[in-house]
């Protein structure tokens, strides 16, 4: 691994900080975009969400490859895990698209009733 | 000067021949990793069910309503509990890389310090989980079934109040979210009157939200709650095995320290997604 105690314990240190500083930031994004923290002020779906999901991914990433040591191991160990997972990453968008679609079947067959903005 | 380059190719090759480690990794440790990595689908399961309804409703309970309760009896504190929630995992994840760095340095009173402050961080957010699920349930009368959270489809005007935050001449605009409150055991479905639109004038009764909204929430929370709880058990034999210097015999760095900071983390890990998934998206 080639870290020191000290030099370890500062990583862990400066991990943590940097996750919660992205956590606060995260809700505070979320409750602006949202008008909770001026009042009126919205941001658009896309940009929340897109902002969000990559936080969350960095916030992925300093878990798995920091906290769970995945940086330090060896690499072909990393595929092995890593790799399936973007099958999963496939199949929730692929299904959240199916789910869609569904909806706009409904809709046109006269079965429900879809908000003026969809 | 041959028999330096002779060694330097033999650790080149990586041995899967048998009877070695072919990722430098022991049994126990990789065999952890693909547990994780097989819960992971487990939980994409559910994600998936989730993302596929979710899109499939014209409405969905808008999350900084239905969560906005904190303990004290405060109201209107959107997202609040559950970033505390976030803080209490992500701090015991900082304590279980601090026992395992502990348990690197063979210290077997810095393994067991830092392995408790990581259970009490556990046990707080399953704490925190009975509190909301208690509001939910006792509270707000969700359940598996019944969803007494909706969103509006149309702008509109209350016809009548329900003693507490609406009052009858209310208006609402579509997208916004209620709850259909439970008084003496009747439901209070509020009449309203739509104002805008094809449908203006046409008077209807607050309808349940998405049945699904129940059961997709009880039932992912709960399953991340029990792996919460099945890690503080574990964390608890582990630590009590290391006071008792069960791993100090092993010699090896407290690897079970190791593993079960990898379950941990990864129970971190999901609930970084569910908190994203379900309040903040």
């Amino acid at each position: 691994m080639g870290h020191s105690y000290s030099e370890s314990k500062a990583i862990a240190n400066k991990t943590i900080i940097i996750l919660g500083i992205i956590t606060i930031f995260e809700v505070c994004f979320a409750l602006l975009g949202k008008g909770y923290l001026v009042h009126g002020f919205h941001m658009p779906h896309w940009l929340i969400g897109g902002v969000m999901i990559i936080l969350s991914l960095v916030k992925a990433y300093l878990i798995i490859y920091e906290f769970m040591h995945m940086k330090y191991e060896v690499p072909d160990l990393v595929k092995t895990v890593l790799l399936p997972v973007i099958l999963l990453v496939w199949a929730i968008i692929a299904f959240s698209m199916e789910g869609n679609y569904w909806q706009n079947r409904r809709a046109i067959e006269g079965k429900i009733e879809v908000p003026g903005n969809r | 000067m041959a028999t330096d380059t002779l060694i330097h190719k033999e650790e080149e090759v990586s041995n899967w021949d048998g009877g070695g480690e072919p990722f430098k990794a022991s049994y126990g440790k990789l065999m952890m990793w693909y547990f994780l990595l097989s819960d992971t689908f487990t939980f994409a399961g559910f994600l998936i069910a989730y993302g596929s309804l979710i899109f499939s409703m014209p409405t969905w309970p808008v999350p900084d309503f239905v969560f906005s309760t904190l303990p004290g009896g405060f109201h209107h504190k959107p997202l609040i509990f559950v970033t505390i929630m976030t803080f209490v995992l992500l701090a015991s994840s900082y304590t279980m890389v601090r026992a395992v760095q502990e348990g690197q340095q063979s210290n077997k009173g810095g393994v067991v310090r830092w392995m408790l402050l990581t259970i009490v961080g556990g046990a707080m957010f399953l704490g925190c989980q009975a509190w909301e699920w208690n509001t939910l349930i006792a509270g707000e009368h969700m359940t598996v079934t019944t969803n007494p959270f909706g969103t509006h489809l149309h702008n509109g005007e209350y016809l009548e109040g329900d003693g507490r935050d609406i009052k009858a001449g209310d208006k609402f605009k579509a997208g916004t979210t209620y709850l259909i409150h439970k008084d003496d055991g009747v439901w209070n479905q509020l009449e309203y009157k739509i104002t805008e639109g094809e449908l203006a004038g046409e008077t209807r009764k607050l309808d349940f939200g998405p049945k699904a909204f129940g059961a997709l929430f009880f039932f992912i929370t709960g399953f991340h709650g029990f792996h919460v709880l099945s890690g503080v058990a574990f964390l608890l034999i582990i630590m009590l095995n290391a006071a008792a210097g069960m791993y100090e015999k092993r010699n090896n760095k407290y690897e079970m320290v190791e593993k079960i900071g990898l379950y941990w983390h990864f129970v971190d890990l999901v609930w970084v997604f569910v908190f994203l998934l379900f309040y903040l998206l």
